[in-house]
């Protein structure tokens, strides 16, 4: 077992471990979530029907429109948000639906975040700190 | 970040909770992305619709309307994009008195704030259109890329919060589509297609955007012929931000910051990629038909202008909706109040359509709607609309806005 550090700028809210739900594809809450059921919906989302609640979550760029800043909080107060979202490429929305729901949120790594951590892994995200965690089993 | 002595008033509480709790928010973000300070601006556009605000954001606003004035206040204009429920329509169709009631708190807060309730993404149209140069914080994608693009103003997307939050200091962090150095083009992309409809413009930024790869990129098109008007901009700009997630475009000779392809780009121009009429026919394509049944039949997304309008009620004058087929217009109130003065509500009414005041339609409880009135395959003009419809449950296709009434009334395409 070893752990891995990434760095990347840094980022909003507090330092959180968990499990990673990680793959090479876009994020927008209203285009690709049902969430109530806190499950992603959007037929051509690589994680239709995975539900990410908890979750590390992790993606490439943040796509779609500015719902997403208003949906961060709401999904927080039902307990029905991800425990982190890491992104390779965030755009404001993000940051600001990030810092207004209390959600850790990064982007900017030094690599490929989608690459580099395997879904299932478990991740320590420290966004003030600008570092990613993950601890390898193998 | 560097603050005024204003901002760190407002900072450390002086002017009141809300001022102060705007203030953490766009240091925070502006600390994100390595902004150097805050730029005060003119004007707010605020994304206020209730499925995004949920009872978590209604509550949150409702905190605010118990202050006293003076520290609740827009400190500028500010306005809305469209609503969630259209009271006056709502019960027609079968959506939820829950949902309503909700409006109704959520308009008593927003109001509270001296927020003007215009409920429209179509505000650099039919309100106060942005000024070349003008520093904004406009909360619709569309809105976004329309004004950076069409009108050469300056925003980044403010979603709902960050609006709220820049209305609430008269300010937003100077990061991105600000600064000069943001505008320059990343990518050239050489059109050889001339598109003809609003659905054809949709479709050309729709083709674009699913190559560019994050917000942070500046598309530039040469080859477009013509000379757009503001609806096929407006549709153009919609789609690209949808499917890009982009803030900004130039064309080439049209766009103000764009008079020729060198002007955008700092050295050496990149390698043009072509966009052909191939490209556009395979984006349509990858919608599919709905050569068997079509549900509900919308134009929305952008929210209809009163030319848009116009060309609707005429194009459907004189026929009649599919018995087992909805037609659905969105419009801003504004625009509905002259349509309803001109004729054309009467005449897309007559026709058996439905015209809807300051909602637009993937913001109006989509899936709830959809299923309580069993619309599934769904036809609309809005290349936008196509895109994000998917994540409710419906079954989208893109065509022209004829193509749109000859289903409506066959309930069928072909």
């Amino acid at each position: 077992m070893a752990d891995i550090v990434i760095k990347g700028h840094r980022g909003i809210g507090d330092k959180v471990t968990g499990t990673a739900l990680v793959a090479q594809d876009n994020f927008s809450a209203r285009y690709d979530l049902d969430r109530i059921k806190g499950v992603f919906s959007r037929p051509a989302h690589k994680l239709c029907g995975q539900n990410y609640v908890g979750k590390i979550l992790i993606l490439d760029a943040a796509k779609g429109g500015v719902a997403t800043s208003w949906m961060l909080r709401e999904m927080a107060e039902r307990d029905m948000a991800p425990a982190a979202l890491l992104l390779n490429d965030a755009n404001p929305i993000m940051a600001q639906g990030a810092a207004f729901a209390g959600l850790p949120f990064m982007d900017r790594f030094e690599e490929d975040v989608t690459v580099a951590v395997r879904d299932g892994e478990t991740v320590t995200v420290d966004p003030a700190a600008g570092t990613l965690t993950v601890r390898r089993t193998d | 970040m560097k603050l005024t002595d204003i901002e760190r008033a407002m900072q450390a509480g002086e002017m009141g909770p809300a001022r102060q709790w705007a203030i953490e928010q766009q240091i925070a973000v502006g600390e994100f992305f390595d902004a150097d300070d805050l730029v005060e601006i003119n004007q707010v556009h605020m994304m206020a619709d209730t499925e995004s605000l949920g009872d978590s954001g209604v509550e949150f606003l409702e905190q605010f309307a118990t202050l006293p004035w003076e520290e609740r206040r827009c400190l500028v204009p500010t306005v809305t994009d469209p609503r969630g429920i259209d009271l006056e329509s709502y019960k027609s169709l079968n959506q939820e008195e829950f949902f309503a009631e909700r409006e109704r708190r959520a308009i008593a807060a927003f109001k509270s704030l001296g927020v003007m309730m215009t409920d429209t993404c179509i505000n650099y149209q039919i309100i106060m259109p942005p000024v070349m140069g003008e520093h904004l914080a406009f909360g619709d994608t569309g809105s976004v890329i329309y004004t950076n693009s069409a009108l050469g103003a300056r925003s980044n997307f403010e979603g709902g919060p960050a609006a709220l939050a820049a209305a609430l200091t008269g300010r937003a962090p100077r990061y991105g589509f600000h600064l000069d150095e943001c505008r320059r083009g990343t990518r050239l992309f050489d059109v050889s297609f001339q598109p003809k409809t609003l659905s054809d413009w949709g479709a050309l930024g729709g083709v674009v955007g699913r190559r560019l790869e994050s917000y942070w990129e500046v598309p530039v098109l040469s080859g477009v012929g013509g000379m757009p008007n503001s609806d096929e901009l407006k549709h153009f700009g919609a789609a690209l931000a949808s499917y890009g997630s982009v803030a900004l475009y130039h064309i080439a000779g049209i766009t103000p910051e764009a008079p020729d392809v060198e002007t955008v780009f700092d050295g050496p121009l990149p390698a043009a990629e072509p966009i052909t009429a191939d490209n556009v026919a395979d984006f349509y394509k990858s919608f599919g038909v709905h050569d068997d049944k079509v549900d509900v039949v919308v134009f929305a997304a952008p929210q209809l202008s009163l030319v848009e309008t116009q060309l609707l009620a005429r194009a459907i004058e004189g026929k009649q909706v599919h018995q087992d087929t909805s037609l659905i217009a969105t419009l801003p109130p504004a625009v509905k109040a002259d349509a309803d003065r001109m004729g054309y509500t009467a005449m897309i009414e007559a026709a058996g359509g439905t015209v809807l005041q300051g909602v637009c339609f993937y913001q109006m409880y989509a899936r709830e709607t959809g299923e309580a009135n069993g619309w599934k395959r769904l036809l609309s003009n809005s290349a936008k609309l196509v895109n994000i419809i998917q994540g409710y449950g419906y079954e989208p296709v893109l065509a022209s806005m004829e193509t749109c009434v000859d289903a409506a009334v066959k309930g069928k395409m072909g």
